[in-house]
């Protein structure tokens, strides 16, 4: 059945508020459904396997790139920074920090709302125009259940895993570069990088792309479950489905940011 | 002619649908005003009315899509606006859905999306089982060599036939088509419309078809009736709706036949 509601003939203040409450009220209903579906069967192993391969190993050659490039780069752009107070051999201890603080995760996350994030809109917003959703719906089988929450434990798992992928793609691309120009040695690098860094930073960082994945993957499967009738509609609820978490995922990097200072402070 | 409420031969028979006084609104549009409606056991049941005219809408409500605002439908003895999900679940198995643009799950091949009902509503079914459920229900809409062929590999006819092989595959006591011909040529209409009476026969089915198309209502129909201003106004055999001397069941007879 539909789980988007209608808004109320007369305002109750006005009609944008009224729409926006009840958008919040939808999708916390929504959310809501995940956490009491995904602890009752049945449980939908096989599909979830299915998104997990799809989100985790069909997105490796991006990340790979892109993790890659992003320790080079940054690396390249500090170099002359600190090349200033003559400290280049802090190079790793920087790169490492900000690599495993903020870029794996960040940028990991960023990369999987692009691809997976729209791709989840899309496909499920062309399911339910195409009164797939319905199919399976009259079939017999939970439709929420089987797209929804199978993609979202995929996103919520594969994403970490993908981030401590990025964390030490982008850390070779920055040692391929340390090493070139500063004719630093494996183990020296090693040894100042995982110097620099704490448990907390990895730990903070795994927790943080936990929330991140679980953030693409519900905003995804809510664009799409909710998308308008039409061909329109596929279209938007993947633009919407990018936006919106990439947006999303920045607001919870400064939260957690917060959050992590505090637990340093004490 | 046959005029609302009247009651036709069929009438005496066992009724598995059993809709009175169902009303629905989308905003204000209100689509259905009032709708009653019997579908009898074995008979196949022609719904006919305009685009918007409310149709599809119909057999959402009655496969629990969709909730009235008002009014009752029983199917099959059971009150489906006040099911369960989990009740819902298991009435649904006995309808079958055949969906207007098919609705087959674009990333699986034929014989996945037939065993997708199965294996997750048929318990302790052995590899060999559901094989042979999948190409007996394949056979009989003719189409067994597409087994393993992508829904986008096949033509809208071969489509409308492998969504109506899935829902059998469930042997549902009754089948719901939406719009079972629209977009197809005349000859796979008639191909259509002789499997909807194959289907009658073979599976022993109670059937609603959902249509605008005059030719599919008269080769299908044992009885029509006409949604007309979101209520039923004409319901009888064939000769009997198109016999009255309505000005809007006219129209709708000339725009088929005469235009």
């Amino acid at each position: 059945m539909d789980s988007t509601t209608a808004p109320p003939d007369k305002p109750v203040v006005t009609k944008r508020l009224d729409r926006m409450f009840l958008n919040l009220y939808d999708v916390a209903v929504f959310v809501g459904r995940f956490f009491k579906e995904v602890f009752l069967p049945p449980y939908e192993f096989k599909e979830i396997g299915r998104q997990c391969y799809e989100v985790g190993v069909r997105s490796l050659p991006l990340i790979s790139l892109t993790g890659f490039i992003t320790g080079i780069v940054f690396t390249n752009q500090s170099r002359p920074s600190l090349a200033q107070f003559g400290a280049t051999s802090w190079l790793p201890s920087l790169i490492a920090i900000a690599i495993i603080r903020a870029l794996a995760p960040l940028v990991t996350s960023l990369i999987a709302s692009g691809r997976v994030g729209s791709n989840i809109g899309a496909e499920l917003s062309s399911m339910r125009v195409t009164e797939q959703i319905d199919a399976m719906e009259v079939s017999g089988t939970n439709p929420y259940k089987f797209l929804v929450v199978s993609r979202v434990i995929a996103t919520t798992l594969m994403i970490p895993i993908l981030t401590l992928y990025t964390m030490l793609l982008g850390l070779l691309g920055a040692y391929l570069n340390v090493n070139q120009n500063e004719a630093t040695s494996f183990m020296t690098f090693i040894d100042q990088a995982f110097g620099a860094i704490s448990f907390l930073d990895v730990f903070a960082s795994v927790i943080k792309s936990f929330v991140f994945g679980f953030t693409i993957g519900m905003v995804g499967c809510y664009k799409g479950y909710n998308a308008d009738k039409g061909t329109e509609g596929v279209g938007k609820a993947a633009n919407a489905s990018v936006v919106t978490s990439m947006f999303l995922v920045f607001i919870e990097e400064l939260l957690a940011l917060q959050i992590v200072a505090a637990i340093r402070a004490v | 002619m046959m005029a609302m409420n009247e009651k036709t031969t069929t009438d005496k028979r066992d009724s598995v649908i059993s809709i009175r006084d169902v009303k629905i609104s989308f905003g204000d549009l209100q689509v259905l005003r009032g709708v009653d409606l019997d579908l009898y056991q074995g008979e196949n049941l022609v719904v006919l009315g305009r685009s918007g005219s409310g149709k599809s809408v119909l057999i959402k409500l009655i496969a629990g899509l969709l909730l009235p605002d008002s009014g009752s439908i029983d199917v099959l003895g059971q009150r489906v606006d006040q099911l369960t999900e989990k009740e819902l679940n298991v009435l649904r198995l006995k309808i079958g859905f055949s969906f207007q643009n098919s609705a087959l799950y674009d990333s699986m091949t034929v014989r996945e999306n037939l065993e997708f009902p199965l294996i997750r509503n048929v318990r302790n079914l052995s590899r060999a089982d559901i094989d042979k459920a999948t190409e007996e229900a394949l056979e009989s809409v003719g189409l067994a060599q597409t087994i393993n062929q992508m829904p986008s590999e096949l033509s809208g006819g071969q489509r409308k036939r492998v969504g109506i092989a899935r829902t059998l595959i469930l042997k549902p006591e009754i089948m719901l088509y939406d719009e079972p011909t629209a977009g197809l040529d005349p000859i796979t209409c008639t191909e259509i419309n002789h499997l909807i009476n194959d289907v009658k026969e073979k599976f022993n089915t109670s059937s609603i078809i959902i249509t605008h198309d005059l030719t599919c209502a008269k080769s299908t129909g044992d009885r029509i009736a006409m949604l007309l201003d979101g209520k039923f106004e004409r319901q009888g055999t064939f000769e009997e709706v198109f016999a009255a001397n309505d000005e809007r069941v006219k129209q709708f007879y000339e725009y088929n036949f005469v235009n």
